[in-house]
């Protein structure tokens, strides 16, 4: 927000380094037997990469499928069809053994924490090192690394049914940090967790990313989850991959209907009610147009409304609009009516790079 | 009361705890990996071999659907070959331990199918196999309901200690029935019966102490 417009304008610059993907998928398929020996298609022809120490973000609604596209990168499923290739390694073909020692560069969080309840903040961390074979030492340092990581020293032996949901959640992620992964799967990692819980988790997240180089791929059905720390998305629905690309992109510019769907829930998308109920798709005698512009990296913060009024006498009237932030780019909705006999003109002006213009209908 | 009976009950009592007690120890080294297979053979599960899962239900259904005094008089060539006899206190623990295996392979089965699937697939995700899923997941986390189990078991046992007296085991059911009914001494039975209850509810409450002890799902004060 508070960089400079310059860089707002460019594309990122990580972008320009296109890394090595270490997690890619190709024409990976699953299907699942049917409770009614009908196959059930989960995933069709998925094609995916994540490059090396991005954040890449999956948004699909329920049963769109994303819960088995992130288990087949840990080789919790297997593809019916495709490749699943982590860091070179194909995990679909490995044998059991040599698959669950690749599991240790693969970390993984999940929506119910899943710790066990048994175990203290410190030894449910300790877990993955015993399992791995570790020495006590070792995992004795380790677990204070990773506790002081998460900020939850003072937690250590404390059971998870003493911790909050947040802390939990620290706790899963030091456990899935806990063999220096490459790669972290997160599973909804933040859908139990109330908004502000939800956020500060993300800036941790974001924070591992950028001080271990951590590549994270991220599964959710939040549009607050993508738009705060990925850089990269793909919008799942019915098994496939319907959109993919950098966020902001893909945010400002939706193509797919369900990717304006998740837009829809956010701010300043969706028409107020008292616009919805009156839309009509044809202009009447008296009826304005109701236009949705979206603004853009530096347009978002443009005076556009001001100078159509200024420039071309054009009094818009702010139906609804809010000014966001995806991606760490400004980005703004406004939804206005403006007088039928003036909508030409307007469309006009309001025609250049950085806006995106759309007509919604008219109301009386 | 005698001192005669007195004596009569504590050694009856002492021979009771004997059999429950080693039968109750040999069942759970017995029930345990039997519990365990049967909660993990299931199809798609740790170690699936659905058929092999099936087969061995049956046997302990079979086994648990026999009554406890036929059981006792059926396995008599059995015993015979395991206890070198088929009569007294030592022979009395082969049917104890093979009535109550079945029984805590089931009451395992449960307190292990209890333990959330999601913990099993965190394990696995961290690279752990199997067996370490059982011995560092499933297990700990399904203690509680294990020691529950186990103390319902051995509540068990002491009802069916009181038949073994059909083949000279001896134990407070046998001194019940000799002297309290035969020989129409109803004092006899029931101090019998109340010692009975004082050990029933002194293994209930150890065991529902333990299994609280346990317990860190609830949030102790």
């Amino acid at each position: 927000m508070n960089a400079p417009l310059g860089y707002l304008g460019s594309e990122p610059a990580q972008r320009l380094i296109p890394a090595a993907p270490i997690v890619r998928l190709e024409k990976v398929s699953k299907t699942f037997p049917g409770r009614d020996g009908q196959p059930v298609t989960a995933l069709r022809e998925i094609n995916l990469s994540v490059p090396q120490g991005s954040i890449l973000g999956v948004i699909g609604r329920s049963g769109a499928g994303k819960s088995t596209l992130i288990r087949l990168v840990n080789g919790l499923e297997k593809p019916s069809s495709g490749k699943v290739i982590v860091d070179g390694a194909d995990i679909a073909a490995l044998p059991e053994a040599a698959l669950r020692h690749a599991r240790r560069s693969i970390g993984m969080i999940f929506q119910h924490f899943n710790l066990l309840s048994s175990r203290t903040a410190a030894d449910n961390i300790a877990l993955p090192l015993e399992v791995a074979g570790y020495d006590k030492a070792e995992i004795r340092t380790r677990v204070e690394e990773l506790l002081a990581l998460v900020g939850l020293s003072d937690k250590r032996n404390r059971y998870p049914s003493e911790l909050s949901g947040g802390q939990k959640q620290r706790v899963g992620i030091a456990r899935a940090l806990a063999t220096k992964p490459k790669v972290l799967l997160s599973d909804e990692a933040t859908s139990a967790l109330d908004p502000e819980t939800t956020r500060s988790i993300l800036d941790l997240l974001t924070k591992i990313n950028a001080e271990l180089g951590l590549t994270i791929l991220l599964i959710t059905h939040e549009m607050a989850v993508i738009r705060n720390i990925a850089r990269e998305v793909a919008v799942i629905e019915g098994g496939h991959i319907v959109e993919q690309g950098d966020v902001f992109e893909i945010f400002t510019r939706p193509q797919h209907e369900v990717t304006r769907s998740f837009l829809a829930d956010e701010s300043g998308r969706a028409l107020p009610p008292y616009v919805a109920n009156h839309l009509r798709a044809e202009a009447s005698p008296g009826s304005q147009a109701v236009i949705r512009i979206g603004f853009r990296g530096p347009h978002a913060t443009d005076p556009v409304l001001a100078r159509l009024a200024r420039e071309h006498g054009i009094e818009a009237n702010i139906l609804s609009g809010a000014v966001d932030e995806i991606a760490g780019r400004p980005f703004g909705t406004l939804v206005v009516g403006v007088p039928e006999r003036s909508l030409a003109a307007a469309l006009d002006f309001l025609n250049k790079p950085g806006l995106d213009t759309e007509v919604l209908g008219h109301v009386a | 009361m005698s001192p005669e009976m007195i004596r009569l009950i504590a050694h009856s009592t002492g021979e009771t705890l004997y059999m429950v007690a080693v039968s109750a120890l040999i069942a759970t080294l017995f029930g345990l990996p039997l519990g365990v297979f049967l909660a993990t053979s299931g199809k798609g599960e740790l170690f699936a071999a659905p058929w092999v899962n099936r087969v061995v239900g049956v046997i302990v259904n079979a086994t648990r659907s026999t009554p406890f005094i036929i059981l006792v008089v059926a396995i008599i060539p059995f015993t015979r070959l395991i206890a070198g006899t088929s009569i007294g206190t030592n022979a009395a623990i082969v049917p104890l331990t093979i009535a109550a295996t079945p029984f805590i392979a089931r009451l395992i089965e449960g307190a292990i199918r209890e333990v959330d699937q999601g913990l099993i697939e965190a394990a696995r995700a961290f690279g752990a196999s199997p067996f370490q899923i059982v011995r560092k997941v499933l297990i700990p986390e399904a203690l509680p309901g294990i020691v529950l189990g186990l103390t319902l078991a051995v509540v068990s046992l002491l009802g069916f200690s009181a038949m073994v007296g059909a083949v000279g085991g001896g134990g407070l059911g046998d001194l019940g029935i000799r002297y309290g009914y035969q020989r129409f001494m109803p004092e006899m039975m029931l101090a019998v019966v109340v010692v009975l209850i004082v050990l029933v509810q002194a293994v209930q409450s150890i065991g529902d102490r333990l299994a609280r002890r346990l317990n860190k799902r609830i949030r102790h004060a």
